[in-house]
């Protein structure tokens, strides 16, 4: 039996105000050793100052931090065993690239003869064996970007911290990016918690997300549960797209509820995430989850819209659909090869929504 | 010659357009403006350099070529001496500006406390006011205090209008340094004082050479501050040879300054030099 995954990181009530504002208010994690942690959020909601209390550039107001077991919430960076990969990377412009890589074993008095070969290895990790000796002005982004990750894994930190590392990369380097991180992740076991506001860069890596607004924790959860399963408004429409719909509830059987949109609107969904006691419900609809079909398709909800607008996005289209009723939805389907199949502006079409794929994300 | 029949799709070999009659006149006066302007700068210093190896007294009539103005400056105690002071004087306080200067911007930079403000204000100050007030303050001051005048009082002098001028250097480098570097260092692993020594300052380098070629140029010719700090020990060569000039002329000048221009072109090139290192 392999033994219960211990704590890395446990964050207690952790608050830092910066004069009126609260960046993190009140925040409370427990991070497993070997993790890949995702802080999700747009900007400014306090993601990037709660990594930066666990490197230690800032201190709590209140609450405490716990790094594998012991409190650091008052130790400076240099003392703590957490590295960090910078938005900016900030590597030494001064240095070569094995000085970069090795600046942390130099501040650790590591024997030169080790040191060189760490730095042989953590270059070799991220294949730039063959950059050691240039200066970090006469690289490519992605270049730097790892010579950022050998810098920062090289002292074998518990926890190593990525601020937004890929935004500075286009979109396909930062795709195969994505994917070595999670790889060297697996590899190395270190616990990773990485901050970033690209919810598709969240989905493809984490273990575990944390969608952080105003500086709280909103949801915490695996990238598939929250992506079904959004427990808030902003949850579901921070993450991927989605169709929020403020519905009356009229009638509960068993299972299901029947519910109405304030256009008139009838559907039917899920009783089990709906309090006895809730009145008006918020509800999320994926885009992809609408089935758009000519003939009329098997499913819980069935009605008929129009397509009012049509965006071709390569390998699907975007629909704009109305019901009779005048309720608009976002819906997401393939492009399919059969021309036959398209759909285009103003066709009268079936739509067909199973009640699992309504999802209550906030009640009255 | 082969025939060319196609309109070539090279515009560069399209004949040059005629320019206007009133463009070209106006390309020829700012060409012969430029000329004079160069004229008016370097003019007087190629004659002042012909006019050191004259074998006349006289600096308007040419008698022969000599070295004997350069043996004369080299035969002559007080301008070696006054020469040496100078160098002394500029190195030290050049030295100690560097330091004031690059810590001060660090402070200022780094630290954000109150009065931070009016102590910019405040060390910004010496490089605009008149050299006679702040020469005549610090008299005044080392008469009070019965400071003796000598080397100390003429460095502190020189440190106290140079210093800004690295100060002001350091700090338009530091604005335009990444603020995540300090991080970068301290999450590493070294200690304020390191990520300062290891990081900071080899990035500030460029700045702190361009501040200390400016302290230093500023010391060695600096006059009137100067005058009223030293004492007859700690006479600079700018001082000196304000005194013989004011007995009149010689060629022995001329060498002296044909000497001064070229320390000041090797000087040049090389900071050029620098420059050139630092933006590799």
């Amino acid at each position: 039996m392999k033994p219960a995954p211990s704590a890395m990181i446990e964050l207690c009530g952790v608050t830092k105000r910066f004069g009126d504002f609260t960046a993190v208010d009140d925040v409370s994690l427990t991070v497993r050793a070997g993790e890949f942690i995702t802080l999700l959020g747009p900007s400014g909601c306090g993601k990037t100052t709660l990594l930066r209390l666990l490197a230690g550039f800032e201190a709590p107001d209140a609450g405490s931090i716990l790094l594998d077991g012991s409190d650091v919430t008052s130790l400076p960076p240099y003392h703590r065993s957490v590295n960090q990969v910078f938005q900016s990377y900030a590597l030494f412009p001064h240095l070569t690239v094995r000085d970069n890589v090795g600046f942390g074993l130099r501040m650790q008095r590591v024997p030169p003869a080790e040191a060189a070969g760490r730095i042989r290895d953590a270059l070799d990790l991220v294949s730039l064996g063959e950059v050691a000796d240039r200066h970090p002005h006469q690289l490519s982004g992605g270049q730097r970007q790892r010579v950022a990750l050998a810098r920062a894994i090289i002292c074998r930190p518990k926890v190593l911290l990525l601020d937004e590392p890929l935004s500075a990369l286009d979109a396909k380097l930062r795709h195969t990016m994505q994917l070595e991180l999670k790889r060297l992740q697996r590899r190395l076991g270190i616990t990773f918690v990485f901050v970033t506001h690209d919810q598709g860069e969240a989905l493809t890596m984490s273990d575990r997300i944390a969608v952080i607004n105003r500086g709280r924790i909103e949801q915490l959860g695996g990238a598939a549960e929250i992506y079904h399963r959004p427990r808030s408004p902003f949850a579901a429409d921070f993450i991927g797209q989605a169709n929020l719909l403020s519905v009356t509830v009229t009638g509960r059987n068993g299972l299901t509820a029947r519910v109405r949109v304030a256009s008139g609107l009838e559907l039917t969904i899920s009783a089990l995430e709906l309090p006895p006691a809730a009145v008006k419900a918020l509800i999320s609809i994926r885009p992809e989850k609408i089935h758009i079909s000519r003939q009329r398709p098997e499913a819980e909800n069935v009605f008929e819209v129009r397509i009012e607008e049509e965006i071709f996005q390569g390998a699907t289209d975007q629909l704009l659909l109305a019901t009779e009723h005048g309720t608009r939805f976002h819906a997401l389907v393939a492009n399919e090869s059969a021309i036959s199949e398209a759909f285009h502006e103003g066709d009268q079409v079936y739509c067909g929504l199973h009640f699992d794929d309504l999802v209550v994300v906030q009640t009255e | 010659m082969k025939k060319c029949t196609l309109p070539t799709a090279f515009p560069f070999q399209a004949p040059r357009p005629r320019l206007p009659s009133g463009i070209v006149l106006l390309h020829r006066t700012l060409g012969f403006w430029t000329a004079l302007v160069f004229g008016f700068l370097y003019l007087p210093i190629v004659i002042l350099v012909v006019y050191s190896f004259n074998a006349s007294r006289l600096n308007i009539l040419w008698a022969g070529f000599t070295l004997d103005w350069y043996v004369r400056l080299l035969e002559n105690g007080p301008i070696i001496r006054a020469a040496k002071n100078s160098l002394i004087i500029a190195s030290i306080s050049t030295l100690l500006a560097v330091i004031l200067g690059t810590v001060g911007a660090w402070l200022l930079h780094r630290y954000r406390f109150r009065l931070a403000r009016s102590i910019q204000t405040l060390v910004a100050i010496p490089m605009v006011m008149p050299e006679i007030l702040m020469g005549i303050s610090l008299l005044i001051l080392f008469a009070t205090i019965g400071f003796n005048l000598g080397f100390t009082t003429v460095i502190i002098g020189h440190v106290t209008f140079s210093f800004p001028f690295v100060l002001v250097a350091v700090q338009a480098r530091l604005q335009g340094l990444d603020p995540a570097l300090e991080e970068a260092a301290l999450d590493l692993g070294a200690t304020p004082l390191q990520s300062f020594w290891f990081v900071i300052l080899p990035c500030l380098r460029p700045a702190i050479v361009a501040g200390a070629l400016m302290a230093f140029t500023l010391s060695m010719d600096e006059l009137i501050v100067t005058f009223f700090t030293r004492s007859a020990a700690s006479t600079t060569l700018p001082i000196q040879v304000f005194g013989l000039a004011r007995v009149g002329l010689n060629p022995m000048l001329n060498a002296l300054s044909a000497v001064f221009i070229l320390a000041t072109v090797a000087f040049v090139l090389f900071s050029a030099y620098l420059r050139k290192l630092n933006h590799r």
